[in-house]
C-alpha cells in the first residue's frame, strides 16, 4: 500500500513537473522582433529585461536603440517602433502627433530615478540647496534683467566663498535635461543658462564636477551611487516639508527627495501590444520591474504602481495620464505618481 | 595606450570572484602550514590551477552577446554586423569609386563646357571629402532608410521580396503555434479543425473554441484550443536574399551610407593612381592602335592597381571604425544576434563602444563596462590592422607581378 503510495505520488510530481517545463519550453518557439528605441536612461533597464526575457524566448528578437527620449518618441509616434523607452512623460505636442498617425499607446513606468545634483569632494561648503537656490544657479539672466542669475558661490550664499561657479549638464536632447529644466524652470518663461560644459557622456560629467573647483552638475542617481567617493551629492529641501532629503534609494522610493525624483516609462504601441511575443516581453518585464530597476542601480516603483501598470497593460488601457483638457487646453497633471496614475485620468 | 590595452585585454578574462576568494584563501592558509608539509604541496597545485584558470583567454567574449552586467558582455552581433556593413560598403564603393575615377582622369571631354562640367564634378568630389560623418548620417537616412517617405514606411513598404508571413498565435495551453498568411494585414478566420504549423515545421490540428463551448481540460488538446477571437500577431520570416523599398534602418542602409563618407576618399585616391601612371605608357597603347577603353583596360588599370588597392582598403579602415552615421542610421546598442540578411536590424562595434564607454563607471569594481568597451577597442584595432597588413600584401603581389 504504501509503495503505490510512493508510486502515485512520484506520478503526480512528475506529471507537474513535466507539465511546467512545458508550459516554458512552449513559449521558446516564440518568434518575431519587437523594436525599442528611447531614452538612454531607460536603456539599461529594457536591455537587463531582454537578457532575461532571451532565457524564455531566445528567438525573439530585441534591438534597443538610445535615440534619447524625444528621439525615440519621434519613431514611436510613427509607428516605427514597438516600445518607446522615456525619461519623462510624452510632450502634448508627441502625444498629438501620435493621434495624428492613429497610434495609440500603453504608458506604463517602471521604476524611479532620482536625479542628483552633485559637487566634487574638494567643496565644503554646499551641503543642501532649495530650488530657489538652484535657479539662481542654473537659470539664464533675464531680458528685462530683473533676474540675473549668480556668477560666484558668494552669489548665493555670503557665508560662501567667491569662487567661479562652473555648471556641468547633460545633453539638450536627454531626458534628465528636460526633467531638470522642468522643475528648475517651471511654468515660467525662464531659460537654462548658454554657459555650461554640456556632455552626452554622463562619465565626463562625473569627471568635470571632480576635479573642477567650485563646480556643480546634475544627472541619473546611478551614476551618483557609482561614483560616491568622488562626488558629494547635495541634500535637497523638500519644497513641501522644508527639509533638506539627501539622494538615496530609501528616499527615492518614499518620495520625500522631491522634486527630482521622476518616473521612468515605457510606451507600448498598443497594436503591437496584441503581438504575442510583445505580450509576453513586456509582461515579463512589469513582472521582474523591481528586481531589474534595482540592478542598474534604479529605484523599483511601491506595489501598488506595479500592480496598477500590471492591470492597465492587461486590460490594455490605452491614453497618457499626464495631461488634461482644460477648457479645450491640454494641461499637465500636477500630482505624484500614484496619484497621477489612474484609469481616471487617462486622456485617450 | 597602453591602459586601454591592459583594461581591454581584461575583457577577454573577466576576474571571477569565486577564484579570487579562493586564491587568498589559499594564500592565508599556506602561511600558516609548515612548507613542506603535504597540506601545503595540495594548497600550492591548486593555487597554480586556479592562477592557469585566471590567465585563460575566454573567446566567448567575441561571440556573446552585449548583455547587463559587464562580466557576461560580448560583441558577437557587433562584430557581425560591422562584418556584414563594411562588406556591403565595399561592394558599392569598389566599383562606383573605381569606375568614376577612371572616368574622370581617363576620358577627359574635349569640349569647353563638358571640360567646366568635369571640373566643377572634381570640385565637388575634393570638397565632399571634408564634410563631416555625421552629416552623411542624416543624408543617408533620408536617402536610403527612408527615401523621402516616397515608399511608406519601412513598417509598411512599398516592395519586398523574400520576406514571408505567418500568423503567431499562443494557445491556451502555452504552446506557440503558427498559420502562414499572405501579407502583414491578413488575420486568418480560426475555424475548427484546421491545420497550424508548430515552430519545427510539424502540423496540427486547431481546436477552436467559441464563447459557449466546453473549455477543454487535457494538457494535449490545450495545447492546440485557440479562443476564435485570439488575434496573434504577424512575424516575417526573411529569406537571405530578402530585400524591401524603402531600406529602412537596415544593413544596406548602412552600408550605402557608409558608401557615401568614403566615395570622394576613394576617388580621389585612385585619381592619384591613374594619374601616377606614365604617359609614355598610355602614348605607346595609343600608338599600338589600341583604342581609349582598351589603353585602360589593359595598360593603364593594371599599372595603377597597387596604388588604387592601397586607397581603397585605407577607406575600408575608415569606414569601419565609423560611428556617427551609424548612430543615426542604427542607433542599436543592444541586440542579440548578428544580421542573417541585408534588411536585417544590426549594431556594429563602434557603436557598440560608444555606448559602453558611457555607463557608470564604479572604479571600486575591478571589472566594468570601461573594460568590455576597451577589449571592444582591441578588437577593432586587430580588425583594423587585418586590414592594413592585407593592404600591404596585396600591393606587393600586384607590385611584383608587373615588374
Amino acid at each position: 500500500m504504501k509503495q503505490t503510495l510512493a508510486i502515485f505520488a512520484l506520478t503526480i510530481v512528475t506529471c507537474f513537473l513535466t507539465v511546467s517545463t512545458q508550459a516554458q519550453s512552449g513559449l521558446k518557439d516564440l518568434e518575431g522582433t519587437i523594436n525599442i528605441d528611447g531614452s538612454s536612461t531607460v536603456a539599461p533597464i529594457t536591455i537587463e529585461a531582454d537578457a532575461g526575457f532571451r532565457k524564455i524566448a531566445p528567438k525573439v528578437k530585441v534591438p534597443v536603440g538610445v535615440s534619447g527620449t524625444g528621439g525615440g518618441f519621434k519613431r514611436f509616434t510613427k509607428g516605427e517602433t514597438d516600445i518607446s523607452d522615456a525619461s519623462r512623460p510624452i510632450k502634448y505636442k508627441e502625444f498629438e502627433s501620435c493621434k495624428a498617425n492613429g497610434v495609440s499607446f500603453i504608458e506604463i513606468p517602471v521604476a524611479y530615478d532620482g536625479l542628483t545634483v552633485a559637487v566634487g569632494k574638494s567643496n565644503d561648503f554646499v551641503e543642501q540647496l532649495t530650488v530657489d537656490q538652484l535657479k539662481k544657479i542654473f537659470l539664464a539672466d533675464s531680458k528685462d534683467k530683473s533676474f540675473t542669475n549668480a556668477k560666484t558661490w558668494k552669489d548665493i550664499d555670503d557665508s560662501w566663498p567667491a569662487t567661479e561657479i562652473k555648471i556641468f549638464s547633460p545633453g539638450t536632447d536627454s531626458g534628465t535635461f528636460d526633467y531638470f529644466k522642468e522643475v528648475v524652470v517651471g511654468k515660467s518663461d525662464a531659460s537654462m543658462r548658454a554657459d555650461m560644459s554640456v556632455s552626452e557622456d554622463d562619465n565626463v560629467l562625473v569627471q568635470g564636477i571632480a576635479k573642477t573647483e567650485g563646480a556643480i552638475g546634475f544627472f541619473g542617481a546611478s551614476y551618483y551611487f557609482a561614483n560616491q567617493d568622488k562626488l558629494k551629492g547635495v541634500k535637497i529641501v523638500n519644497p513641501d516639508s522644508g527639509e533638506a532629503v539627501e539622494v538615496s534609494a530609501a528616499n527615492i522610493e518614499s518620495g520625500v527627495y522631491a522634486p527630482f525624483s521622476r518616473p521612468l516609462f515605457i510606451y507600448v504601441n498598443s497594436k503591437s501590444a496584441r503581438r504575442p511575443e510583445v505580450k509576453v516581453f513586456v509582461n515579463y518585464y512589469l513582472d521582474n520591474a523591481p528586481e531589474l530597476a534595482a540592478k542598474v542601480k534604479y529605484v523599483g516603483l511601491p506595489k501598488e504602481i506595479g500592480d496598477a501598470a500590471k492591470a492597465h497593460f492587461k486590460t490594455r488601457k490605452v491614453g497618457t495620464h499626464f495631461w488634461e483638457m482644460n477648457n479645450g487646453e491640454p494641461a499637465k497633471r500636477e500630482g505624484s505618481l500614484s496619484e497621477v496614475y489612474t484609469v481616471e485620468n487617462l486622456l485617450k | 595606450m597602453l591602459s586601454i590595452f591592459y583594461q581591454g585585454m581584461l575583457a577577454f578574462n573577466p576576474p571571477q570572484d569565486e577564484i579570487v576568494a579562493e586564491l587568498s584563501e589559499i594564500k592565508s592558509k599556506l602561511a600558516n602550514v609548515a612548507a613542506d608539509s603535504s597540506d601545503a604541496q595540495d594548497l600550492t597545485v591548486r593555487q597554480l590551477e586556479l592562477r592557469e584558470l585566471q590567465e585563460t583567454i575566454d573567446k566567448s567574449f567575441l561571440s556573446k552577446p552585449p548583455a547587463p552586467s559587464a562580466r557576461e558582455a560580448g560583441i558577437g552581433p557587433a562584430l557581425m554586423g560591422s562584418i556584414w556593413v563594411c562588406a556591403g560598403c565595399t561592394a558599392f564603393f569598389l566599383p562606383l569609386g573605381v569606375g568614376t575615377a577612371i572616368f574622370l582622369e581617363e576620358f577627359k571631354p574635349r569640349n569647353k563646357f563638358l571640360r567646366w562640367l568635369s571640373d566643377m564634378l572634381q570640385l565637388n568630389i575634393n570638397n565632399l571629402a571634408g564634410v563631416p560623418s555625421i552629416v552623411y548620417g542624416i543624408l543617408g537616412m533620408t536617402v536610403f532608410a527612408t527615401m523621402f517617405g516616397l515608399f511608406g514606411s519601412p513598417n509598411e513598404p512599398f516592395f519586398e521580396l523574400g520576406t514571408k508571413f505567418k500568423r503567431q498565435y499562443v494557445t491556451e495551453g502555452m504552446q506557440v503555434v503558427f498559420v502562414p498568411v499572405a501579407d502583414r494585414d491578413e488575420t486568418p478566420t480560426l475555424v475548427d479543425g484546421m491545420t497550424a504549423l508548430k515552430s519545427d515545421g510539424s502540423e496540427v490540428k486547431l481546436n477552436i473554441i467559441g464563447d459557449d463551448d466546453d473549455f477543454p481540460e487535457d494538457d494535449a488538446t490545450l495545447a492546440v484550443s485557440l479562443f476564435s477571437d485570439s488575434d496573434g500577431g504577424v512575424v516575417a520570416e526573411n529569406a537571405w536574399y530578402s530585400f524591401r523599398l524603402p531600406f529602412g534602418r537596415s544593413v544596406l542602409a548602412a552600408s550605402m551610407t557608409l558608401m557615401l563618407v568614403i566615395l570622394p576618399v576613394v576617388i580621389i585616391s585612385t585619381q592619384e593612381a591613374l594619374r601616377a601612371v606614365p604617359m609614355s605608357l598610355r602614348q605607346g597603347a595609343q600608338g599600338l592602335g589600341c583604342t581609349p577603353w582598351q589603353t585602360v583596360r589593359n595598360v593603364t588599370l593594371p599599372a595603377a592597381i597597387p596604388g588604387i588597392m592601397t586607397g581603397c582598403i585605407l577607406s575600408m579602415s575608415r569606414a569601419i571604425g565609423e560611428a556617427a552615421p551609424i548612430l543615426m542610421i542604427s542607433g542599436i546598442v543592444a541586440i542579440s544576434m548578428g544580421p542573417q540578411h541585408l534588411m536585417d536590424d544590426f549594431s556594429i562595434l563602434p557603436l557598440q563602444i560608444y555606448y559602453w564607454a558611457g555607463q557608470p563607471v564604479n572604479d571600486a569594481d575591478p571589472f566594468n563596462f570601461q573594460h568590455v568597451a576597451a577589449g571592444a577597442i582591441i578588437v577593432l584595432l586587430l580588425v583594423l590592422f587585418a586590414f592594413n597588413s592585407v593592404a600591404i600584401v596585396l600591393r606587393q603581389i600586384a607590385q611584383k607581378r608587373l615588374s
